[in-house]
C-alpha cells in the first residue's frame, strides 16, 4: 500500500511553539498543502506578523522575510512590486491586521496587490498574554478588558472581511473557519484559491480565519472550538465575500 | 558626458537610475516631493517600478520588502517623514539588507518648517530608530554632490548590508546646478544569493533563505550586533570623506561645517583670506563614519586657537567635534534653524568676536 499522509515539502520538520489546541497549526498546514499543490514552493516568500505567528518562519519551508507589527503587507508590496514572479503570502493575527496594521491592509487591498494575505482571526492578542484585540466580542473578558469589552467605550469588533469587500477594486474576500473538519476542507480549498488567484496574477486574495485561543481564553481545547461555534461565527458569518470576475 | 542644469532633487532621482537602482517608493512631502514627479516619468523609460505608497511607515517597509528580496531600491522624503521611517530603518538595519534613503532635511521639531535645516543630524547618525545600530550617512554640499553620492550609496549599502542615508537640505533639493552624471560611479549589484529572499529557485537552491530581526536567544543578537559594530569599525577605516579648505594656510581658527552651510563658511573664509584673516574648513561628506582623527589633525594645527562647529541647527554636530578635539582646544558654536541660512557676514562677524575673545 503506498504513502496516504505526509508532512507537505513546504513544511519544515521543527516542533511548533503553539499552545495545546491551538488551530494555528492546522492553518499553517493548509497553506502548506496549497503551496506543495500548486508547485510554487521555489518561488514563494512568505512574510511571518508579530504576535503568536512571529516564528511562523520556523515551521515553513521557503523563502520567509519577518515584519514589524502590522507592516507584513507592505513589506509583501515591496517584494511583489519589484518581483512579481515571486509568489508572496503574510500571515496575520487580528491585532497585527486589524489594529496596529489596519492602514497597511486596506491601502493593499484597495491598490489590487498581487499577494496573498491569511489572517488569522482568534479574537484577542495571543503573544502578549489575552489583551484586548479590535475583534473581540462584546463582553467577552481580555486582561485589558477585565470586565469584558465595553463597547461603548471600544466600539463594536471589526470585520475585516466585511470591510474589505466595500473597496471597488477586484479582489477574492472570504472568511472561514477551523473549528471542524468540515471548516477545514473548506477553508483548504478557500486557501489554495487564493493562492491560484496569485499565480493567475489576477487580484489581492484575503482569508480571513476564524480560529481559537484556548490558553487566553481560558477554556479546553474542546470548549474553545465550542466557544468559538457558538459567538464568533454568528458575528464573523462564513462564506466568500467578494470574489474576482 | 556634458553637463546638464538640474535641480538638486531631480538630480537625486536621475543618479538613482544611473546606479543601476530602479525600485521607487515613496511618499509626498516638501521639500523633496520633486524626486517623484521626476522618477513617476523616468522609471517606466527603464522598465522600473515606482510606487507612491499610503505613509512614510508603509513606504518605508515596502522598502525592507524590496531589499531583502534583494533587489536596489531608494526613498526619499524630509524629516518627518524621515521619523516615521525610523522605525524600518531599524527593521531593516538589524536585518542587515541594503537599502538607500535620502532626507531632503526641512526645519523642526515637529512640522517645524519647510526651509532648509540640519536638525536631523543626531537622527541620523546615532541611529533615528530603536535600538543598536547605525546608518551610513553620506552629507552632500551641493547637487553635483548629491548625485555622486547617490551613485556611491548603492554598492556601499550592498558592502556593508545596511541602509544607507543622503543628508541633504530644503537648499540641496531645490537649487538648480549644472551636473555631471559620472558613468564610473556605477557599480554592478553585488550577488545576493546567501542572504535574500529572493526565492529559491531563482537562485537554484534547496536552502531556503530567511531576513528577520527577531533573534529571541541573547547570544544570537549579541552576535547578529557585533556583526554590525564590525562593519561600523570598518566603515571608520575605509570610508571616511571630508573636505579640507584652506587648511595649508597657518589657520587660527577651524571651522567644522557640513552640507549648504560648509559653502557659505567657505564664501566667509575667502572673504577673511583677503583680509588678511586665515581660518580654515574642515568639511565631513560623510557624516558616519565621522572624519574623527582629521578633526582632531585639523584642530591641533599649532597655528589653531579654536573650533567652531557652525550648523543650521542649534548645535548637534559640535557634540561630535567636541568629542574628536579631546579638549585640546576650545569647541564653539553657532548656528541658526528657523530656515534662514546664515550668511558669509554673518559668520565673519561670529569669527572676529570668538577671535577678540567674545
Amino acid at each position: 500500500m503506498g504513502k496516504t499522509f505526509s508532512k507537505p515539502e513546504a513544511l519544515s520538520s521543527t516542533m511548533t511553539h503553539y499552545c495545546p489546541g491551538c488551530t494555528h497549526g492546522i492553518v499553517h498546514r493548509l497553506i502548506a498543502e496549497s503551496i506543495d499543490e500548486l508547485g510554487i514552493r521555489g518561488r514563494t516568500v512568505g512574510i511571518a506578523p508579530v504576535g503568536c505567528a512571529v516564528l511562523a518562519y520556523n515551521y515553513f519551508d521557503c523563502d520567509f522575510q519577518e515584519a514589524a507589527h502590522g507592516r507584513a503587507p507592505a513589506m509583501a508590496t515591496g517584494i511583489k512590486r519589484v518581483r512579481p514572479d515571486l509568489i508572496v503570502f503574510t500571515y496575520q493575527g487580528d491585532g497585527d491586521l486589524a489594529s496596529i496594521g489596519m492602514s497597511e491592509i486596506i491601502h493593499s487591498a484597495n491598490r489590487g496587490e498581487k499577494f496573498t494575505t491569511i489572517f488569522i482571526n482568534n479574537a484577542i492578542y495571543g503573544m502578549t498574554g489575552g489583551q484586548m484585540a479590535p475583534t473581540t466580542m462584546p463582553g467577552q473578558r481580555a486582561t485589558t478588558a477585565p470586565m469584558g469589552r465595553n463597547v461603548e467605550e471600544t466600539g463594536m469588533p471589526i470585520r475585516m472581511a466585511n470591510l474589505l469587500k466595500e473597496l471597488v477594486t477586484p479582489a477574492y474576500i472570504t472568511r472561514q473557519a477551523v473549528l471542524n473538519p468540515k471548516q477545514v476542507n473548506k477553508a483548504k480549498k478557500a486557501i489554495k484559491k487564493a493562492f491560484e488567484y496569485q499565480v493567475e496574477n489576477k487580484c489581492f486574495s484575503f482569508v480571513e480565519v476564524i480560529s481559537n485561543c484556548p490558553t487566553n481564553w481560558g477554556l479546553t481545547p474542546l470548549d474553545s472550538l465550542k466557544w468559538a461555534e457558538e459567538n464568533l461565527l454568528p458575528y464573523y458569518e462564513l462564506g466568500d465575500y467578494k470574489v474576482p470576475e | 558626458m556634458a553637463k546638464v542644469l538640474m535641480k538638486g532633487n531631480e538630480a537625486i532621482g536621475e543618479a538613482a537610475i544611473r546606479a543601476g537602482c530602479k525600485n521607487y517608493f515613496a511618499y509626498p512631502i516638501t521639500p523633496q516631493s520633486e524626486v517623484a514627479e521626476y522618477l513617476v516619468k523616468r522609471l517606466p523609460e527603464v522598465d522600473g517600478v515606482f510606487l507612491q505608497g499610503e505613509s512614510e511607515v508603509a513606504v518605508g517597509y515596502m522598502i525592507f520588502g524590496a531589499a531583502a528580496a534583494g533587489e536596489r531600491v531608494m526613498t526619499t522624503s524630509s524629516s518627518p517623514g524621515i521619523s516615521l521611517m525610523s522605525e524600518a530603518l531599524s527593521y531593516i538595519a538589524g536585518a542587515q539588507c541594503p537599502a538607500v534613503f535620502v532626507n531632503i532635511m526641512r526645519g523642526g521639531p515637529g512640522l517645524g518648517g519647510i526651509l532648509p535645516s540640519q536638525g536631523d543630524y543626531f537622527q541620523a547618525t546615532k541611529g533615528g530608530g530603536h535600538g543598536d545600530y547605525h546608518l551610513f550617512v553620506f552629507a552632500p554640499d551641493g547637487v553635483q554632490e548629491a548625485v555622486e553620492m547617490t551613485m556611491m550609496a548603492f554598492p556601499l549599502a550592498e558592502k556593508y548590508r545596511g541602509p544607507v542615508m543622503i543628508l541633504g537640505d530644503g537648499m540641496i533639493g531645490q537649487m538648480m546646478e549644472p551636473v555631471e552624471f559620472r558613468d564610473d560611479l556605477k557599480v554592478e549589484p553585488l550577488n545576493k544569493d546567501d542572504w535574500a529572499t529572493n526565492g529559491m529557485d531563482t537562485r537554484k537552491s534547496d536552502k531556503r533563505n530567511l531576513v528577520r530581526s527577531l533573534f529571541l536567544d541573547p547570544e544570537v543578537l549579541n552576535n547578529n550586533n557585533l556583526q554590525l559594530k564590525a562593519r561600523y569599525e570598518q566603515m571608520k577605516k575605509e570610508e571616511v570623506q571630508y573636505e579640507g579648505y584652506n587648511t595649508d594656510a597657518d589657520y587660527k581658527i577651524l571651522i567644522v561645517s557640513y552640507g549648504t552651510m560648509s559653502r557659505v563658511c567657505k564664501t566667509a573664509i575667502d572673504e577673511m583670506k583677503e583680509e588678511g584673516l586665515e581660518i580654515a574648513l574642515l568639511r565631513p561628506k560623510t557624516l558616519f563614519p565621522f572624519p574623527e582623527k582629521q578633526v582632531f589633525s585639523a584642530a591641533t594645527k599649532e597655528s589653531c586657537q579654536a573650533v567652531i562647529s557652525i550648523e543650521m541647527s542649534m548645535g548637534q554636530m559640535v557634540e561630535d567635534v567636541e568629542r574628536c578635539v579631546k579638549g585640546q582646544r576650545k569647541v564653539h558654536f553657532y548656528g541658526e534653524c528657523g530656515g534662514e541660512i546664515p550668511s558669509p557676514e554673518k559668520i565673519i562677524e561670529v569669527i572676529r568676536g570668538l577671535i577678540r575673545g567674545e
